[in-house]
């Protein structure tokens, strides 16, 4: 039911928002991802929610405190009145239905919009595994799958859920793609996982959303999504590029650098994502599957086998 | 010698410091000497300085506060000019190095020494005088508070020109804020400052808890008490649970950063999320912490001007309690982006919201205080009126913000900062300033100026939404805060309008100056004179004394029967001031300059430990306990005022009253 | 006159009361803030105490002997204090000093058995640096030791205050009965230093 109210209720208020404010450019109203179309819609039922209540006592205290000027000596004047049951049941129940009401929303979306919940994988996409580092003050992004790595661009195929792994390098950022839906944030020695999908071709804003330092104005990338064979041209461009990254080359990469260009390259040193991560745990690393730790060279051998 | 202190260290090549290193020593010096000039230096000392009288530490706590709002919302016109400018490839005109520092002083001024010394300021003026005491619990703990704050508040404007500030944001969060990333003094002068006012914010909490627990005029039960006091005690209840953790939580970055421990660190099994959890621990009550007492101001100010008690006292208690209780089971709402379950994000997010449910009491509550009222448009009620539907904006977007999966996208955006700066401006800063429009008349004899009242308020509200609607717009296109340029040309006519909003604050506080510079000039106008104590015709016990009130404040303590006991007392025809009676000895603490002198050790000790002068943060050390030593081997610490004394200022008075009513 | 005399008399006494109550009342909430702090700090101690990095852990370097001596000195300490405050509501100056200077020599001998033992661990490469288990356990227990160490300051302090009084001022009274207060519960927190850092640490 509510699935098929909230679309008009968003399209509603989106029209009205283009005639004020143009509204409907904005990167939060004009979401190119499944999960930043939910966000949006969540956004929107919930403002609509407290305006129920906002905007009458917005109008409540200018009339009230109109109506009841010391000048207008035709209103009633009760010095002594200051209490009244009717009323205060109003003020309790009111604010709680639609706290309640919004609580609701809220449990749901924790679970729905969990940053950690897989995405459904459509009939022909399967998912897209990225991992992210967070460095200063730039994105390094390997594809584990395609044993490529870019640096500030993200490629993705449209309508395929991509799986997040991310971590830090440094200090603490926020990876975020404002047109694509949630944020999460890039911690050193800790693993965090977004799953999003974007549902059109373009080239969207990514930034870091936690102040780091420095150069965080300049820690953008490019958040490309195109078509999938678009995507493979562009896996296939990568791998031509002559830059590798193995161990050494990432520590220079991982030196502080501000305004860092697009880099690629086409062959990435395999576990350099999950040696960053426990190099912050004295050798340890959390095996997703079982959430043990293990050491890094047991997790290393484990990989291979399965492989 | 000097451990890392150099000539190196004065920034003599940034104009803009430079700059402002020369005005303010040339304020300086102007203040020192026209003190000199007239010979006030004894005055100062032994009637302010050394001052533990709650209603001058009050004001020196405003004065205080008002200075570093200056500070702070230079820094804030700064931020707003380098973002109109800097877009498309011009830097602007402030680097990241200082532009991060600016941000950093900012929240860290604001908070700490503009927002807390207001609110102190207002619990000093106000509270003993509310409750029929004649000082409070220790009053030689309000004099070191107010010192340990004043002192905190100077070491984190010498970062100014000695040294630099954090560069890290008000939370400095590590491991940013760790030697590894911020190997400067910057993180230092945030840490010893902000620990330093912590103390004397304790110590604060702790003597009005203590005062208004025990120090009650007789038959002021709890449930007949003013609700400002009420406010002052839960936010009293808060300081003392939540600053004990801000205390460990900046100890231990100072362990990690002094003798390089490993709480935070990257390394080391350090957990910078750890840092995030205590810091917010505390941060959260805070903010409840500044804007319980702003709602007692405007539960006061919305009865006294619509001629009517306040509308549901018992539920405004209620919920003033509730928002105590909730406000420490809120915290992790601050980083719902950490990648905590589904599970405890809907915990925390559930439990922010009902928050908003003894707020939204709290509002219908002043409607309906105003509803078959006679209400009267003082520049109080203006800005009340103002904050009731600025609030009401600022609670909903929070509200939205509260909702775990709508703040992946919103989280740390300017939608945030607009947020905040909604519910700061709008409910805690204009509630301190209605309450300094309230109580000026108490303090001074003399009232505010009306007509620049109203013209400040004006402008602090068309500016504030001038400044922050682009900010909430700027973060639905998904601009972060603490950007120092862009280019993104969506961006650029938003932040043009804010800059605009900024300037019309400035507008703002500049009306405020001059409201404070007319009304002194014209104070003798009897239209201004204060000559009953009780200008507004107003409610509670603080008005039924002079304005301003003699230094023991009561001559004879009152008896409380009901709730707004001085509006009782004058419709009984009782005369709650006993004039005429017979006076009897007061007993009253004597002035004491220790306060002082450990404040200046502290400072010496702060000051020396940021820069690893060890030799003189040891005698900075030494100076705070033998200073605390020599005061508890005083023994001439009080003194009893003769009945004699009493009843001449009381005469005085009662005389000022008849001469004024048979005019 | 006499009911005059007698008011003055009653308003007196209730103005001595009014003073005198706060003051152990606002040292009680004083002592209920830091124990706030030792609250967070073993909260800390919670989170980092399998944070070994490598490093060697509690059961390794605790010796339980030398805690358990320094919980024997530190319990026996509380006990000579009440001895003392004993002696100080009969007035009497000299037991009061001589016991005392028992306290002040126990709390000394704890203090410096704690100085030892962390030394002997720095002296190892066991220092607060090594990792964040160490670092949570120095500084809990060496807040602990701070806190000793101003009481033993305090206790001198109010050692030469009291010293040769015959008859005991209320405000004297108080300074002691407040640093009692902080003595016993310094008590307390290191009985939960010992159970959940060395005890359950070791076990």
């Amino acid at each position: 039911m509510k699935r098929t109210i909230l679309p008009k209720l968003s399209s509603l208020l989106c029209m009205g928002s283009t005639l004020l404010l143009a509204g409907c450019d904005w990167d939060l109203m004009d979401p190119k991802g499944t999960i930043g179309l939910q966000e949006k819609s969540l956004i929107i039922t919930s403002t609509i929610a407290m305006l129920l209540v906002v905007v009458p006592v917005c109008i409540m205290t200018l009339v009230f405190a109109w109506q009841y000027r010391a000048g207008n000596r035709t209103s009633e004047y009760l010095p002594k009145w200051s209490h009244s049951n009717k009323i205060e049941v109003a003020v309790w129940t009111i604010p709680s239905i639609i706290i309640l009401f919004l609580g609701v929303i809220t449990y749901q979306t924790c679970h729905s919009l969990d940053p950690y919940k897989p995405l459904p994988e459509g009939a022909s996409a399967k998912p897209l595994n990225v991992e992210v580092v967070a460095l200063d003050w730039k994105w390094l992004f390997i594809y584990p799958d395609q044993g490529i790595a870019t640096v500030n661009q993200l490629a993705m195929p449209v309508n395929t859920p991509v799986n997040f792994n991310i971590t830090s390098d440094s200090v603490m950022n926020s990876f975020f793609i404002p047109r694509l839906g949630s944020m999460i944030y890039a911690m050193a020695g800790m693993q965090t996982q977004l799953h999003l999908s974007a549902t059109e071709a373009g080239d969207y804003l990514g930034e870091s959303a936690n102040f780091s330092g420095r150069g965080f104005s300049d820690m953008k990338f490019h958040a490309l999504a195109m078509s999938d064979t678009d995507f493979n041209a562009w896996v296939e461009k990568v791998k031509a590029s002559s830059e590798q990254l193995d161990n050494a080359d990432y520590s220079k990469l991982a030196a502080p650098s501000e305004a860092n260009p697009v880099e690629y390259f086409s062959h990435v040193e395999p576990g350099l994502f999950n040696g960053i991560v426990a190099k912050y745990n004295n050798g340890m690393i959390m095996d997703k599957s079982t959430g043990k730790m293990m050491h890094m060279q047991s997790a290393m051998s484990d990989m291979q086998m399965k492989e | 010698m000097l451990g890392k202190l150099s000539f190196a260290a004065i920034p003599y090549d940034v104009p803009i410091l430079v700059g402002t290193f020369l005005g303010v020593a040339v304020a300086g010096l102007a203040v020192l000497g026209l003190v000199t000039y007239y010979g006030k230096w004894g005055y100062l000392w032994r009637e302010w300085l050394t001052s533990v009288d709650h209603k001058r530490l009050g004001v020196m706590y405003i004065v205080l506060a008002l200075v570093m709002l200056f500070r702070g919302f230079a820094d804030a016109i700064m931020m707003r000019s380098q973002l109109a400018l800097a877009y498309a490839g011009n830097p602007g005109y402030l680097p990241p190095h200082h532009y991060d520092q600016i941000f950093s002083a900012h929240g860290t001024i604001m908070i700490f020494f503009m927002a807390m010394a207001f609110m102190t300021g207002l619990f000093n003026i106000v509270v003993p005088l509310q409750i029929g005491a004649r000082d409070v619990a220790f009053p030689f703990l309000n004099s070191l508070s107010f010192w340990m704050t004043t002192i905190s508040a100077v070491l984190i404007n010498v970062s100014l020109f000695i040294g630099e500030f954090s560069q890290c944001g008000w939370l400095a969060y590590p491991p940013l804020s760790e030697s590894q990333f911020s190997p400067g003094v910057g993180v230092d002068y945030y840490i010893w400052a902000v620990q330093l006012s912590g103390v004397g914010t304790l110590l604060t909490g702790v003597n009005f808890f203590t005062t208004i627990v025990k120090m009650r005029a007789p038959g002021m039960t709890f449930m007949k008490m003013p609700i400002f006091t009420w406010t002052a005690l839960t936010a009293s209840v808060l300081i003392m649970v939540s600053f004990p953790v801000l205390t460990v939580a900046l100890g231990l970055l100072g362990l990690d950063r002094y003798l390089g421990m490993h709480f935070f660190t990257n390394d080391g099994g350090g957990n910078q999320m750890l840092y995030l959890s205590l810091i917010w621990a505390w941060g959260h009550p805070e903010v409840y912490i500044l804007i319980l007492p702003a709602f007692g101001v405007f539960s006061e100010v919305t009865s006294t001007f619509s001629r009517k008690p306040l509308f549901g006292y018992n539920t405004m208690v209620y919920a003033t309690c509730a928002i105590m209780v909730l406000s420490f089971l809120v915290w992790l709402h601050h980083f719902f982006t950490m990648g905590a379950g589904a599970d405890v994000n809907a915990f925390f997010g559930i439990m922010t919201m009902i928050i908003s449910i003894p707020t939204g009491v709290k509002i219908f509550n002043w409607l309906f205080t105003m509803y078959k009222g006679r209400v009267e448009f003082h520049a109080t009620m203006y800005w009340t009126i103002g904050f009731i539907i600025t609030f009401s904006i600022g609670g909903m977007t929070g509200v939205m913000m509260a909702i775990p999966a709508a703040d992946f996208v919103l989280h740390n955006s300017l939608f945030l900062i607009a947020h905040f700066h909604n519910v700061i401006i709008g409910g805690v800063y204009f509630g301190y300033v209605a309450g300094m429009n309230f109580w000026f008349p108490k303090v001074f004899g003399f009232k505010l100026n009306e007509a620049w009242g109203k013209r400040a308020f004006w402008f602090w509200l068309v500016g504030f939404y001038f400044a922050f609607v682009p900010l909430y717009v700027l973060g639905f296109e998904g601009m972060t805060r603490r950007l120092n340029h862009y280019d993104n040309p969506a961006w650029h006519p938003w932040l043009l309008i804010a800059f605009g909003g900024a300037l019309l604050i400035a507008c703002g506080i500049v009306c405020q100056l001059m409201q404070i510079y007319v009304s002194i000039r014209d104070r003798a106008l009897p239209e201004n004179v204060d000559v009953t104590g009780d200008p507004w015709d107003a409610r509670t016990l603080e008005w039924s004394t002079s304005s301003p009130p003699p230094f023991y404040n009561f001559a004879v303590v009152p008896h409380v029967h009901d709730l707004d006991a001085f509006a009782h007392d004058k419709e009984m025809g009782v005369d709650t001031r006993a004039a005429g009676s017979t006076y009897e000895q007061i007993h009253m603490p004597k002035n004491t300059a220790a306060g002082f002198f450990v404040g200046v050790f502290s400072l010496v000790l702060g000051f020396a430990a940021i820069w690893y002068i060890w030799w003189l943060a040891a005698i900075g050390l030494l100076g705070v306990i033998v200073t605390v030593i020599m005061r508890s081997a005083d023994n001439d610490v009080d003194y009893y005022v003769p009945a004699s004394e009493v009843a001449r200022i009381e005469n005085e008075h009662t005389r000022k009253i008849m001469a004024q009513a048979a005019e | 006159m006499a009911e005059n005399i007698m008011a003055h008399g009653a308003d007196h006494a209730h103005d001595e009361h009014h003073h005198e109550l706060p003051t152990i009342f606002g040292f009680w909430l004083y002592l209920m803030t830091d124990c706030i702090v030792f609250g967070t700090l073993f909260c800390v101690f919670a989170v980092m105490r399998n944070q070994f990095a490598g490093g060697p852990t509690g059961k390794e370097l605790f010796d339980l002997q030398g805690v358990g001596l320094e919980t024997a000195i530190l319990l026996l300490s509380s006990i000579t204090y009440g001895f003392g405050m004993i002696s100080a509501h009969k007035g009497k100056s000299g037991p009061l000093l001589g016991w005392f200077a028992i306290t002040f020599l126990l709390g000394l001998s704890f203090l410096g058995l704690e100085i030892r033992e962390f030394s002997h661990m720095i002296a190892e490469g066991n220092g607060p640096d090594r990792s964040a288990f160490l670092s949570a356990f120095f500084t809990l227990v060496g807040t602990h030791g701070l806190h000793v160490t101003f009481g033993l300051i305090w206790m001198a302090v109010l050692m030469v205050q009291s010293a040769g009084k015959t008859v005991f001022s209320e405000r004297l009274l108080n300074k002691l009965t407040m640093l009692s207060l902080f003595w016993h519960f310094l008590d307390i927190v290191w009985i939960c230093v010992f159970t959940f850092v060395y005890l359950m640490s070791v076990i």
